[in-house]
């Protein structure tokens, strides 16, 4: 089933054209990582499909009853969230925000699924902790907890290992490998980590010069996915 | 203590006063928890400084209720400076300095200029550090700043939630579907009309005070939103109700004594929260 279509899009600011002739398609269950160097567009790509900035020119187009509110979304940490105070509750159950409307107040329902997700996440013991004193790892999946109160289909993440240390990085990499395949929840994720892109991704989109879209295998097979295989291998000799 | 008994039953401005203040102090410190977290915690001196300029304009082309002028600019500039956000030339605390100093120095030069009173300093003291004016309050200002409160309490615990969620990160309640150009413009709306008000009580210089302070010393020591933003308020109005309590029994001016109190106030919970550690959840 297709969730998010992309046709000729071009992204950039103004009449400044970061990336031209985008073309892409999600499916339901996809894990797509997406790869380029830096300023190549990813993150303008990420705001793009959030609807948080408008596409230059091309066509975006959301079915399977997603839409960009639908998606749940996991952002790189902010300054302000450092010392902010708020507990781990409020944080979660902020992630059904939206669904209210212009209702005051969330009701048993948000509660139950902002619980739910909090168990989902293995953070009960932390639920009434202070965000700013745990750990870089226990944030993430807070701020994961509550992008799956905003979600059921498809969860965008911003570089979603950023700052941890190896053994949180696999955690993390497991963690959101087991929301793609038990739950068949849609992942669309920015990643400067190659291994574990190739490791648990079904398809990649590199953005840079050349575009290249496909399943695993055929960015293997490609001239850019090729050139890193070389480059992994000289590397390790 | 019977003295103090003596002044509130005998004379009517001291009650419409404390009133007022502990009503404006109320809803400052509510507001300022998301300023100061927000990174615009000199939002504040910056639109009182515009009130200041829009209020010496007003007089100066004869408007007899300064309010009526004062409000509106007051609204449009916080409007135009919670708007600018990340994506602008010009960043968020350089705008806010330049629109402070701006309007100040017009203000002050329009006063000198085109002045009729032959007082000048005295009336541009007074509006910079406040007046005496809380302590000659009209009864009918008095409803209209009871009236003005109510309306910015309920506002915010109605859209409590949500302010919360635009604070916290703005780019996740904007791509979740939350309209955080709403919120942000009811919180540069609501913090204008907080401050024209309480020009009045500590005068433009002193208005940061009352929005920083008690967000501050809650976040010494509490460490969620609700606890923080419950805190502050409390802290705010008891703090305003004895700094004019003292003002009015020593004769000291009312906007710098609540502030001294506040001061005081903050250092005793800087050190509670030191000693207290990260005890308290």
């Amino acid at each position: 089933m297709v969730q998010i279509i992309c046709k000729n899009l071009s992204l950039g600011y103004e009449s400044n054209v970061i990336v031209k002739n985008l073309n892409f398609n999600v499916n339901a269950g996809d894990y797509l990582c997406i790869v380029g160097e830096n300023g190549s567009g990813k993150s303008t790509l990420m705001r793009t499909l959030l609807s948080l900035q408008k596409p230059i020119s091309g066509e975006l187009e959301f079915s399977d009853g997603l839409s960009s509110d639908k998606l749940g979304y996991l952002p790189q940490q902010t300054f302000i969230q450092r010392d902010f105070p708020a507990s781990v509750w409020e944080i979660v159950l902020s992630g059904r925000c939206s669904k209210e409307g212009f209702k005051p107040f969330y009701s048993k329902e948000d509660k139950a699924i902002a619980m739910q997700n909090i168990k989902k996440m293995e953070i009960e013991n932390l639920k009434n902790r202070c965000y700013r004193e745990l750990s870089g790892g226990q944030q993430q999946r807070v701020l994961l907890a509550r992008a799956l109160c905003a979600t059921t289909k498809a969860l965008l993440l911003d570089e979603p290992v950023s700052g941890l240390d190896p053994i949180l990085t696999n955690q993390m990499y497991e963690l959101i490998d087991n929301l793609n395949k038990k739950e068949k929840i849609t992942i669309i994720m920015i990643s400067h980590d190659m291994e574990s892109a190739l490791k648990y991704a079904t398809h990649i989109l590199h953005i840079g010069k050349e575009i290249v879209f496909g399943t695993k295998q055929d960015y293997l097979n490609s001239s850019i996915g090729k050139g890193f295989l070389s480059n992994r291998e000289g590397g390790a000799q | 203590m019977n003295e103090l008994i003596y002044t509130l039953t005998t004379y009517s401005f001291v009650r419409y006063a404390l009133i007022v203040g502990v009503l404006i102090a109320l809803c400052s410190s509510l507001l300022g928890v998301t300023l100061v977290l927000k990174r615009f915690s000199f939002i504040g001196d910056g639109l009182s400084h515009v009130a200041f300029g829009a209020m010496a304009i007003a007089t100066i082309i004869g408007i007899t209720d300064n309010m009526l002028f004062t409000m509106p600019v007051t609204i449009i500039c916080a409007v135009m400076l919670l708007r600018t956000g990340q994506n602008t030339k010009i960043k968020g605390d350089a705008a806010v300095a330049m629109i402070s100093v701006g309007s100040l120095a017009i203000g002050y030069l329009m006063m000198n200029i085109f002045s009729t009173s032959n007082n000048l300093s005295g009336d541009v003291c007074s509006t910079l550090f406040g007046s005496t004016s809380i302590l000659t309050l009209s009864v009918f200002e008095v409803w209209l700043c009871v009236a003005l409160s109510v309306v910015v309490v309920v506002l915010f615990i109605l859209f409590y939630n949500k302010i919360f969620a635009v604070t916290f990160d703005e780019n996740f309640a904007k791509a979740t579907g939350v309209h955080s150009e709403y919120y942000n413009l009811l919180i540069a709306v609501v913090i204008a009309v907080i401050i024209v008000l309480a020009m009045n009580l500590v005068g433009s210089l002193l208005i940061s005070a009352l929005v920083i302070f008690p967000a501050l010393s809650a976040m010494r020591i509490f460490k969620s939103f609700k606890s923080v933003t419950i805190c502050s308020a409390v802290f705010s109005v008891v703090c305003a109700f004895l700094g004019i309590i003292i003002s009015v029994l020593e004769g000291t001016p009312v906007g710098s004594t609540i502030v001294a109190v506040d001061i005081v106030a903050f250092f005793a919970f800087y050190f509670l929260g030191a000693v207290l550690g990260g005890r308290v959840k």
